[in-house]
């Protein structure tokens, strides 16, 4: 079976990739683009390792044809950091201590990113039901979700605050 | 950050880094998607491979014919059972408990008979994965199906299917003269149970039950193996112990340790279920076949089918108590699902039932059972919950028969220090007392609670353990400081052991970074497991770090030509002490760029057996409100108490704690095993396997209770796996407080909840 030829915004800049029509977009990512930040837990959209947000949609990337993309914007964990340094989330995700494993931390990371791009003042019960979808075996939840309010907290203030470079 | 005021006297001295929350080496890497797991490594001119596995719980093997799938373009090598040596039966202790090595290879690839469904029977290698798989759905394996048997106490019947006929029970004296499914009986404790309960006041008696559960680690299983010509491979992968991965492979493949290089890569949690091998070996054979670098990874369905469970587990309890509410007899029996070959779930499980109590008369007895299902894995703090689950429900229901305050009736009986363990040898300085002050003193306890919500308290323990360990600390050029181990980082030990050598050495803590080696560059650490590794490995660290500092005395020593006494280590810097150079100081950057061109390199290996571990005991507060119409269990506020000897970083302590917690309430509420009337599991899956998720659960307050461990240079217990054990009874007791119900079967799922409130239907 003849290969697809797919062409995307993929975190900014233009990319190309040939993938089999049953190719996830996960595995292009992963295989094609050698961009394996986003991680495959289950390949049934149950745990949102694969979280990625495509034209300005969160999906989970295992549920999503690689030749959907075409024409298409993605974003993926490793587009997260700008000009260098970390996302506020990304931040505050190591200040709160709020990964363990680190292997569901990108999709968490993506997905929390994008609920303050669309809500800058979620509160707890809306932080954990946006993040529903992300599966977490290793930190109960707790600090991811502090870690996220109070990335919450420092965008609202609308202030450059300390950041590692990424 | 959670640990009230009264906590803080427990920690003898002030340091400067110990008990600091500094971010993580490792942590840029992780947010940023940069850091490279298991199923991420790829080599050049590497084949993907697949895994035919069985259909079937119980079958003979009568043929596998492969010629189809060989003629596949594309396809470049297939593996069976048969093509692993011939191995004699050897018990090797790598992991969380001991293994036979013809077991180990016959779940990795099975020969002759199928004992679950997923057992891996073939393996192909193919140029992509989409032809690996075409191949593999072209191995037609014959099955003669053998009569299956899932259930314990049908395992154990008169009659049952047998799986090995080769296992005999262990732990019975004579040894039995016929094979059996019960593959080893632990049993423990003294003095005259019978007698004692049948003169107590008050006794409760119970049966508990659960099927398996399954670790849950997020990462599947992936390797890639590497096996050249010359016979010296090497394997990247994920897991809790690379030399583990070593040994095992080696020994399933009879090769030489040292031709084996094993990389570990990130580890995406284990949870105890990544200590053994399933693909390692299969991927080196393919390998080996092809003459290329072959990658092998799991489906999340075949980690549910094939990979981890812990034993569901049938516990009958019988307790007694004076009408004081003094414990004076337990009689504890507990059957444990071992899976397709023999685990060793049941002695872990009979030394942490009911030795935090202080009980004259016991008797503990515990049975692992062979079944058609997957071989059973060490799960966090294996073997405790569910023994745990029955005894603290137990414990639960006597306070209520005696009219006692649950919380003073477990302070009342509690073990201390010198106290006896079941199995007669004395506890250590133990905090379980202070973690049941540390609740009574807590604001939840005493917190009102609002309609249908119900408090319930559980307590419970796990022993820790030491062991062998390898840390190699090395001085640069610069000044700063390399720490170098051989255990795997699953939840930020990294952060631990660099804090412990920066307190050590007397540097700021962004001076050391931490390394995890490969098999073939440091020498062999068991392992990361049993909540070891801070303990025992941390300990190597301050070890090396020490003798660092003993090495770069004696050189300044030698510069400034004065008595090696005479120097002393102060905060980084050598100091002259006596003499006439006395006050002349140097630091180590400004000592480190010449120490090698003086007497050599300075880098120091400790290789310990660490011995002087603590167990951990914990003490959970948990609030549930029901849904008395639908059976909803929702927990509204938990509380988990812990003692952890010394936190080294709080925030993957408190992280421990509050994961161990969720965990628990998952397999208390929602996780479970079924299997379908066809031996065939139902649910390999996380959409019908119900993990929690972040909108099921409130904050969880981890409680940091400091009882410093005397053996350890900063005062390390081990923190990983007792949150996972008082989780289930303190749901149950919470359940129980607010529907006056008492469940004895896990999940207490709606459906059961419901049952249990409308038992007219």
């Amino acid at each position: 079976m003849s290969k697809i030829h797919v062409s995307t915004t993929l975190n900014g800049d233009a990319a190309e990739f040939l993938c089999d029509p049953s190719a996830s977009l996960l595995d292009a990512l992963r295989d094609e683009l050698g961009l394996t930040g986003s991680k495959e837990g289950c390949g049934s959209g149950d745990c949102g390792a694969c979280t990625v947000v495509l034209d300005g949609e969160m999906v989970c990337s295992c549920l999503v044809f690689a030749a959907e993309a075409e024409g298409g914007t993605i974003q993926t964990i490793e587009g997260v950091a700008e000009s260098a340094v970390l996302h506020p989330v990304q931040q505050k995700f190591l200040e709160h201590g709020a990964l363990q494993c680190g292997f569901c931390t990108p999709g968490f990371i993506v997905a929390a990113k994008a609920l303050l791009d669309r809500n800058p003042d979620p509160t707890e019960t809306e932080v954990r039901y946006w993040l529903a979808g992300n599966l977490c075996r290793c930190t109960g939840y707790d600090k991811i979700v502090r870690a996220v309010m109070d990335a919450a907290a420092e965008l609202r203030q609308d202030r450059p605050s300390e950041r590692t470079p990424a | 950050m959670n640990a009230p005021e009264t906590m803080k006297q427990f920690r003898p001295k002030e340091f400067r880094h110990v008990g600091t929350r500094p971010v993580r080496p490792d942590g840029v890497d992780k947010v940023t998607g940069r850091a490279l797991y298991g199923p991420d490594f790829k080599a050049p001119g590497m084949l993907w491979g697949a895994i035919v596995r069985s259909p079937h719980p119980h079958a003979r093997i009568v043929s596998i014919d492969t010629k189809k799938a060989e003629s596949l373009p594309g396809v470049k090598a297939v593996a069976t059972g048969k093509d692993f040596p011939t191995l004699q039966s050897l018990v090797m202790h790598v992991g969380e408990g001991a293994s036979d090595i013809v077991h180990v290879a016959r779940n990795c690839l099975a020969l002759d008979k199928v004992l679950y469904e997923g057992h891996a029977v073939a393996a192909v290698a193919a140029t992509t994965p989409e032809i690996a798989r075409e191949a593999a759905g072209l191995i037609a394996v014959e099955y003669e199906e053998l009569p299956f048997v899932l259930g314990l106490e049908e395992a154990l019947a008169e009659g049952a299917p047998l799986l090995h006929d080769d296992v005999f029970t262990k732990g019975v004296d004579p040894k039995p003269d016929k094979p059996s499914n019960a593959s080893m009986r632990v049993e423990m404790g003294g003095g005259d149970v019978e007698g004692a309960l049948a003169g107590a006041a008050v006794t409760v008696t119970g049966r508990y039950t659960m099927e398996p559960v399954h670790q849950g680690y997020i990462e599947p299983h992936a390797c890639v193996a590497s096996w050249g010509g010359d016979g010296q491979a090497q394997i990247w992968c994920s897991s809790q112990g690379h030399f583990a991965v070593r040994s095992l492979t080696a020994s399933v493949l009879a090769l030489p340790q040292a031709d084996i290089r094993v990389m570990p890569l990130e580890i995406g949690g284990g949870f105890g279920g990544k200590t053994t091998i399933y693909l390692e070996p299969v991927a080196m054979i393919l390998s080996k076949k092809s003459g290329r670098p072959v990658r092998l990874a799991m489906t999340r369905e075949e980690v549910f089918r094939a990979t981890g469970p812990a034993p569901g587990a049938v516990i009958d309890v019988r307790i007694g108590a004076d009408a004081d509410g003094t414990l004076v007899a337990a009689d504890v029996e507990f059957k444990y699902h071992s899976g397709a070959y023999p685990a060793v779930d049941a002695g872990a499980g009979v030394a942490s039932a009911i030795g935090h109590y202080k009980i004259a008369n016991t008797r503990v007895v515990g049975t692992e059972v062979l079944c058609n299902r997957p071989a059973a894995k060490a799960y966090r703090a294996p073997g405790a919950p569910q023994v745990n689950f029955a005894v603290e429900s137990a414990v639960d229901e006597l306070a209520g028969k005696l009219g006692i305050d649950p919380l003073e009736l477990r302070l009342k009986n509690a073990a201390v220090e010198g106290d006896p363990q079941t199995s007669g040898v004395p506890w250590g300085r133990i905090g379980w007392v202070e973690c049941l002050e540390a609740a009574k003193a807590h604001p939840h306890w005493s917190a009102p609670l609002g309609p249908n919500q119900g408090r319930g308290l559980a307590g419970g323990y796990w022993g820790n353990y030491g062991g062998p360990s390898t840390v190699v600390v090395s001085l640069t050029e610069d000044g700063t400081f390399t720490v170098t181990t051989g255990s795997p980082d699953i939840g930020g030990s990294r952060a631990a052991m660099a804090i412990m050598a920066a307190e050590t050495l007397g540097v700021p803590y962004e001076q050391v970074r931490c390394v995890i080696a490969d098999t073939s560059s440091i020498g062999f650490s068991m392992v990361t497991g049993g909540s070891r590794t801070t303990f025992a490995t941390g300990k190597a660290v301050v070890e090396a770090a020490r003798e660092v500092k003993q090495v770069l005395c004696s050189r300044a020593a030698k510069m400034w030509n004065v008595a090696e006494d005479a120097v002393e280590w102060q905060d980084g810097e050598m100091v002259c002490t006596a003499g006439e150079k006395e006050g002349t100081r140097i630091t180590v950057a400004q000592i480190a760029p010449r120490v090698a061109f003086m007497s050599g390199p300075v880098s120091c290996v400790a290789g310990i057996n660490a011995a002087g571990w603590l167990p951990g005991f914990g003490l959970h507060i948990c609030d549930t409100e029901v849904d008395t119409e639908t059976g909803h269990v929702k927990i509204v506020r938990y509380t988990a108490i812990q003692d952890v000897g010394t936190a080294i970083h709080p925030d993957y302590v408190e992280g421990q704690i509050q994961g161990g917690a969720v965990q628990g309430i998952g397999w208390a509420l929602n996780e479970t095993y079924i299997y379908g009337e066809n031996g065939k599991l139902d649910n390999p899956g996380f959409l019908d396997y119900r993990m929690p998720v972040a909108s099921d659960l409130p904050m969880i307050d981890a409680v940091v209770v400091e009882v410093p461990n005397p053996d350890h240079p900063y005062g390390v217990k081990g923190v990983g796996e007792v949150p996972i054990v008082p989780p289930l009874a303190a749901v149950a007791n919470a359940i129980h407080a607010a529907t006056g119900k008492r469940l004895n079967s896990l999940p207490m799922s709606p459906d059961r909840v419901y049952a249990a409130l409308h038992p007219e239907g």
